[in-house]
C-alpha cells in the first residue's frame, strides 16, 4: 500500500509541471484575449467588463499554474498572498474607475452594438 | 479583544509565511515589526469589526465556492463577445433591489457583481444597486436574486435577516 | 512552456498600452493602465519562474497592492483635484464630525 502512495506522488511531481505549464499558458491566452476586447469594445462601460476577464480567470489560471509549478511552501504561501490581494483590490478598483466615470457625466452607450443593430455599420 | 488577537494571529502568520528565515535574530526583527503595527492599528483606531474581520470567515468561506463557479460561468460570456468576429453586445443599464441589510453585506454583494465580468456596479444609493451590464439577458434582476440571498445570508447577522 | 506563457502575457500588454496611447476618455487610459499592472504583477511572478529565483514573488506581492493605491489616487486626484480631501465624509455632528 505505501508502494502504491509512493507511486501516486511519484507520478504527481512528474505531471505536475506540465499541468502547470498549460494552466499558465491558458492564463496568458486570456489575458491576450481580454486584451483584444479592450481594444475592440466600443465605449469605457464595456472596456471595463473586458478587461475584468484579466483580472479574475487570467489572473487566476496563471497563480494556480505557478502553484503547480511551487518548488516549496514559502512560495504557495506567496501565491496566496497574491490570491487574496488581487482578488480583494481589483473590484474595489474596478468599481472606484467605473463609479469616477459616473459621477463625472460619461454616459455609457444603451442599446444593441455592432451585428445585433442593423444600422449600425461598424 | 476579539478583534485584537484576531489581527495578531493574522499578522504573525502573514510573517512567518512571507519570510522563511527562523534563526533568533530574524523571528526578533519579526516580533518587533508585528508589535510596532499593534500599536499603529491602535493609535490609529482601526481595530474594529472592519479592520479584522474573521468572525463571518466560516460563512463567507461556504459563499466563495459559489463565487468562483459563477465567474467561470460569466467569463466563458465574456471570452466569446470578445473573440466573435462581429460584436453582437447590447450595453444595458439596470437597478436592482438587495435585500442585504448591514454595510458588510451590501459590499460584499457589490463586489461579486463587480467581480464577475459582464456586469459591474455603477452606484450604490440605499437598498438599490445601479449595474451596468454587456448583454441585456445578464442583467435582469432575476438573475441577482440567488447571489443577493446568498449575500445575506454569508454576511448579515441572523436578527436582522428577512 | 512558462516562457510561451509570458510572452503571451507581454503581447497582452502592449496591446493594452495602444489602449491607453489612443483612449479617447481619461478612464480609458485609467482603466488600460490598471489592466497593465494586474499583467505586470503576473509577468513578475512568471519571470521568477524563468530564471529560477521564486523570490520575485515578494515584488509581484507589493506590486499588486502598489497598482490599486495607484489607481485610487489619480482618481481622487482627477475627482476633487487635491490629495488633502477625506475620502470618507463624517456625517454623524455628534462624534465632532465636519
Amino acid at each position: 500500500m505505501g508502494d502504491f502512495f509512493a507511486n501516486i506522488g511519484n507520478f504527481w511531481e512528474f505531471l505536475r509541471h506540465p499541468l502547470g505549464g498549460v494552466a499558465c499558458l491558458a492564463g496568458g491566452l486570456l489575458c491576450i484575449v481580454s486584451a483584444i476586447g479592450v481594444l475592440r469594445f466600443p465605449d469605457f462601460y464595456t472596456r471595463l467588463h473586458a478587461a475584468s476577464v484579466t483580472d479574475t480567470s487570467g489572473a487566476a489560471l496563471i497563480l494556480i499554474g505557478m502553484a503547480l509549478m511551487a518548488p516549496n511552501w514559502l512560495v504557495l504561501v506567496k501565491l496566496l498572498c497574491i490570491f487574496i490581494f488581487l482578488f480583494l483590490t481589483s473590484p474595489t478598483a474596478s468599481h472606484a474607475l467605473v463609479n469616477a466615470a459616473h459621477v463625472a457625466g460619461l454616459q455609457p452607450r444603451i442599446g444593441p452594438v455592432g451585428a445585433a443593430n442593423p444600422e449600425d455599420e461598424a | 479583544m476579539a478583534y485584537f488577537l484576531g489581527l495578531l494571529a493574522a499578522l504573525v502568520a502573514f510573517w512567518l509565511g512571507n519570510s522563511g528565515h527562523y534563526k533568533p535574530l530574524m523571528l526578533g526583527f519579526g516580533g518587533a515589526s508585528v508589535l510596532l503595527t499593534m500599536i499603529l492599528a491602535y493609535r490609529l483606531d482601526i481595530i474594529d469589526r472592519e479592520g479584522a474581520p474573521y468572525v463571518r470567515l466560516p460563512q463567507l468561506m461556504k459563499y466563495y465556492p459559489w463565487l468562483a463557479v459563477e465567474v467561470v460561468k460569466s467569463n466563458w460570456v465574456v471570452i466569446r463577445a470578445c473573440l466573435r468576429a462581429d460584436l453582437d453586445i447590447t450595453p444595458t443599464l439596470a437597478k436592482i433591489k438587495t435585500t442585504c441589510k448591514t454595510d458588510l453585506a451590501r459590499v460584499t454583494f457589490a463586489n461579486s457583481i463587480t467581480m464577475t465580468p459582464g456586469t459591474v456596479t455603477v452606484e450604490i444609493e440605499g437598498d438599490k444597486l445601479l449595474v451596468h451590464g454587456l448583454y441585456e439577458s445578464g442583467t435582469e434582476p432575476e438573475g441577482f436574486i440567488e447571489m443577493d440571498k446568498r449575500c445575506a445570508a454569508a454576511c448579515d447577522p441572523k436578527e436582522t435577516r428577512a | 512552456m512558462t516562457a510561451a506563457a509570458l510572452i503571451a502575457i507581454l503581447i497582452g500588454m502592449v496591446l493594452l498600452l495602444v489602449r491607453a496611447l489612443m483612449g479617447p476618455t481619461l478612464y480609458d487610459r485609467i482603466l488600460a493602465v490598471n489592466a497593465f499592472g494586474t499583467k505586470t504583477v503576473l509577468v513578475i511572478g512568471l519571470l521568477g519562474y524563468v530564471m529560477g529565483r521564486p523570490d520575485f514573488l515578494d515584488i509581484a506581492m507589493i506590486y499588486t497592492l502598489i497598482n490599486f493605491v495607484t489607481t485610487i489616487a489619480i482618481l481622487k486626484f482627477f475627482r476633487y483635484r487635491s490629495f488633502q480631501v477625506p475620502l470618507a465624509r463624517r456625517v454623524d455632528p455628534a462624534k465632532g464630525g465636519e
